[in-house]
Parts: structure tokens; sequence; C-alpha cells
């Protein structure tokens, strides 16, 4: 994390710059997984989101900051089409998934969905048992063999650092784990899909202190293999855990740019006094 | 404000609070009191009547000793198949209130109607059916009987699915939206099964609900004095015998009656035992 180096960056970043300033190994993998070009978006006639243009970069943690009701989570839920499920919710603008506008009506939802993966809020274990907490997912697109599938279950769990912790009740219900280990389900199955994105709404703001830095931890691993997007109302967890982060004003973006250079040198006097706590 | 009138204030609340919980009380006294005499006096005449020969002999014919076999078979054959009809029907549609069509007009209509078959006297479902079913066919049956139980366990079925269902939370379905699950398939496997105690209660109630009908019946499948499994005949129920042996001047005939109106509240009292302890939240630790 100390690897970042200072950059002065415009509203859109300019990668070529940012390849020259920074060091080479994280220079090297700044590709956009990720394009948001001036994406609006509306609840009703209300305009939530106002003309955003921001990249999110193949493997790296890129949070939302910004105060209650700025639009942080509604750009979250465009990037699945979550809205999808709600009338009267729209999207106009692009926003590109490898290059391919998954804003456009004629994208599978479903399809779409299982590429990039989402984690709540509130963890949201399905009323199930743990193994099928995790196997739903992948049984939606895969027709796997038994043993494949336990492989792909334990794999999942090894990785959210939850195995040991739930190796012998693989069937007991899900609903019986703790808040922090039930979000860490949450990821779990939501990498068991093999997702390119992971978008995460504020995983940890319903956890305890130890829960959270697992989780943050388990960011911070995850990123080796997945573009991640982070809606977080905790500073801290921004600056620790996000290469990248954005604030957020009123539906609009105020500014972007590393987190170091967010944090230590903000451009606009709107993100300085934010995350002074000046207000928000 | 002084002392005087805050005490005057208190004084008086204390009195009206008094007041209030004696008439709740009182009220709930009288409640129980009914129940219980009814169940007291339901086991004192009807036990006396609980033989092997209930169970094993048809009903009889006056003055000669017999049971309510062929009652207890028509009564659970009838209510078993009007099941199978309004279970997935009331299902479906309440699936469609509350998952697709939620904000619908259709789904306001719907549920009105509902509403009003809810409350439907349950006499003019069995005079319905007569007409569509009894009148065409020149004959009473157990199909028709079927039917009309069917058209009351409907909107009993409808009302709970709709209500279990939308006590599921949206962020569960979100989440299996999230993994890629198309809708129907978030409904099946994870929406019924977080609603499945609450669906289960709704058809154990809507059960309890039909078991003790008689009015439809009568109009229906009408009875049967004979041991009969054709659904095109009239069938025996325990309801009808109940209504024609508890109107009989013949002694074996009413204890009859009374053995079978014992036999009836204890299904139904036990369906709702059971209802009741699977709606229990379970505790998750």
């Amino acid at each position: 994390m100390d690897r970042r180096e200072s950059t002065t960056m415009q509203n859109r970043p300019n990668v070529e710059l940012m390849k020259a300033e920074l060091a080479e190994p994280l220079a090297e993998a700044l590709k956009e997984k990720v394009s948001i070009r001036n994406l609006d978006f509306f609840y009703g006639d209300y305009r939530a989101l106002k003309s955003i243009s921001l990249p999110l970069y193949d493997r790296k943690v890129t949070a939302f900051i910004g105060p209650s009701g700025c639009g942080k989570s509604t750009l979250l839920r465009i990037l699945n089409r979550m809205y999808d499920l709600y009338p009267g919710q729209r999207a106009a603008g692009e926003v590109l998934l490898d290059g391919r506008n998954i804003i456009d009506a004629k994208t599978d939802v479903n399809l779409l969905r299982a590429q990039i993966g989402m984690v709540f809020q509130k963890p949201t274990p399905f009323p199930m048992s743990i193994y099928d907490n995790i196997a739903f997912g992948i049984r939606l697109y895969e027709k796997i063999s038994k043993a494949d599938m336990n492989d792909r279950v334990e794999d999942a769990l090894k990785r959210t650092a939850l195995w040991d912790e739930v190796k012998d009740k693989l069937h007991a219900s899900g609903l019986g784990l703790s808040g922090g280990q039930q979000q860490r389900l949450c990821i779990a199955r939501s990498i068991a899909v093999r997702p390119q994105v992971l978008l995460l709404d504020e995983p940890t703001s319903a956890l305890d202190p130890i829960s959270t830095a697992k989780i943050e931890e388990l960011i911070y691993q995850l990123k080796a293999d997945y573009t991640i997007a982070i809606v977080t109302h905790n500073m801290q967890q921004a600056a620790r855990a996000a290469d990248f982060s954005a604030f957020m004003y009123l539906g609009e973006l105020v500014e972007f740019g590393t987190t170091d250079q967010l944090f230590t040198r903000p451009r606009e006097s709107r993100t300085e006094d934010y995350i002074t706590g000046r207000f928000g | 404000m002084n002392d005087d009138t805050c005490l005057a204030l208190y004084a008086r609340r204390r009195r009206f609070n008094r007041l209030a919980m004696t008439l709740s009380c009182g009220a709930t006294l009288a409640g129980m009191v009914a129940l219980v005499w009814i169940l007291a006096t339901l086991f004192a005449r009807g036990a006396a009547g609980v033989s092997l020969d209930v169970f094993t002999q048809m009903t009889p014919p006056p003055g000669s000793s017999g049971g309510l076999l062929n009652a207890m078979f028509g009564s659970l054959v009838q209510t078993l198949i009007a099941t199978l009809i309004g279970t997935p029907v009331g299902i479906l549609a309440g699936t469609y209130m509350a998952e697709y069509g939620r904000n619908t007009k259709l789904t306001s209509v719907v549920r009105f109607i509902n509403d009003v078959l809810l409350s439907a006297p349950s006499i003019v479902v069995g005079l319905f059916v007569y007409e569509i079913m009894v009148q065409p066919m020149h004959h009473f049956s157990a199909w028709a009987g079927c039917v009309a139980l069917s058209i009351l366990v409907l909107p009993v079925v409808v009302r709970t699915t709709e209500d279990m269902l939308l006590l599921v939370p949206d962020s569960l379905r979100e989440a299996a939206s999230a993994l890629g699950a198309p809708r129907w398939m978030v409904i099946q496997q994870v929406c019924y099964r977080a609603a499945r105690a609450g669906l289960i209660t709704g058809i154990l109630l809507a059960i309890a609900r039909v078991s003790g009908e008689t009015a439809p019946l009568l109009f229906t499948s009408l009875n049967n004095q004979f041991w009969s499994t054709d659904m095109n005949a009239p069938m025996a129920n325990l309801p009808v015998v109940i209504f024609q042996f508890a109107l009989s001047p013949y002694e074996d005939w009413q204890q009859l009656a009374w053995t079978g109106a014992l036999l009836i509240t204890l299904t139904v009292l036990m369906l709702n035992i059971f209802a009741r302890t699977l709606a229990r939240p379970r505790s998750s630790h």
C-alpha cells in the first residue's frame, strides 16, 4: 500500500500520466475494467446521478465515499443493473465492461450479474445450508460433478477464511452463523461464481471491529483476482483498503484520484472539508 | 403546575387504568369460559361414545349400532382433494400478487375480491357449486363437494401466501438476483424457502377451516349411509352426518354425532396447534 507515488490528476484521470508517475508494478496493471461515461440516473423524475465519469481499474480497489444520499450506492447498483428490479428507475449514459455497454437494453441482466458479484450492507444468507448458500450461485450457470462442487465450495470458504470455522457444519443453516461469518459467507457466495468485478455496498457497516478487520484483509487478498468497487462511510476504511477513491456529493463526482492523493492532497475544497470532518 | 393538579391527574389515570384493565380481563375471561365450556361438554358427551366401532363400522340405520368410518373416510378424501385443487392455485395467485404484480391495479382488484371471498358465507359457495355442478349432472357427487371446499380453501391460501411472501425482505431477493438468478428461480428457491413455515401454516389453517364446513357439503356431496369410494356419487362426511344425527330423535345417532363432533374438534385443534408451532420463528443463534 505504500507503493503509491504522488500524482496530480484531472477529473478524468490521465492514464498515461499516471503510468509514468506511478511505480512500475502498479502501473503495469492499470487497465480500465469498467468505464463509466456521462452516466445519469433517475428515480422517476428525480435525477440522482449527474453525468458521472469514472474508471474502475482492473484488479484494483476503488472506494466511493461521500455523505449519505450522495448517490454512491446508486452508482454501485447501476454496475450490476440492480435497479432493473424496480420499475421507474432508469440509467442513461455508458457503463462499459471490457468495452461493452451494460446499460444497453439488449444486455442479459442475469448473465451480467453472474459476471459482476455484489455484497450488501446487511448480511443476506439464503435460508438454506452453508454449503447450498455457495452452491446455489454455481448451479445457476454450471453443471459440475458433486466432487467438483465440493472443491468449489471448499475453495470459496477457504478464500474467505471461513473454512475452519464451518467445515464441520456445512449442512447446518447459514442463518445460524454470526453476523461477521454471514457476511463472509455472502462474499464467498459471490466469488464462488467467479465474477470479474465485485461490488461491495458498505459491507462492514453492520459488523464489529474484528469482523471488519477480517473483511478488509479479505478485500486486500481478493484484489489479486478481482476488480473491486466498495461503498463506505468509513473514511479510514477507504484509506486502508482502496487504491483509488472517488468523492461524491449531491449526485456529482467531485473528485477522483488515488486514495493517497485524495486523502492527503485533495484538489477540491469540498473533498477536503468532507475528509477532515467539516461536513457530512 | 401545582402538586394538587398533578396528584388529581395521576389518580384519575389510575382509576381509568383499573377500569380498562377490568374490562379487558373480563372480556378475555368471557371468551375463555365459552371455549372451555364447549370443549368440556364435547369431551363429556363425545368421549363416552369413542370405541373401536366408531373407527371400523359404517353409519348405522336408527336403532342399531355402528360407527363413522364412511363419514371419516369421506371427509378425509374430500378435504384432501379440495386442498390439492385449492392450494396450487392459491399459492400461484399469492405469488403473482407479492412478486410479479406488487403495485399493479390487477393485484389490488384481486386482493379485494379475495377478501370478499374469504368472508363469504360458505352456504353461498355451496349453492354456487350446486348450480354449476349438481344441477347439470342431475345428482349430488363427491366431486362437487371437493370443488365447493376448494373454493373455501383458495382465499385463505391466497391471503397467507401473499402476506408471507411480502414478509421476505427485498434484500434477500436482491442478493439472489445479484448472483444472476432469474426471477422465477429467486422466487422458487429463495422466497418460498424463506416463507416456507408461513406458507405451510396457511395451508394447514385452510384445511382446518374447511374440515368443519357443513353448509357447502349439504348442497354438493350430501351424504351416504354406506361405504362409497365413487367420486361421482354422494359421499358421506362428518359435518353432514353430525348435522343429521344430532337433529334426529334417536339416542344412538345423537351419541355418534357427539363423538363425530369431538373428533372434528380435536383434528382442527391439532391442526391449529401444529400450524402455530410451525409459524413460531425459529431462534437463530
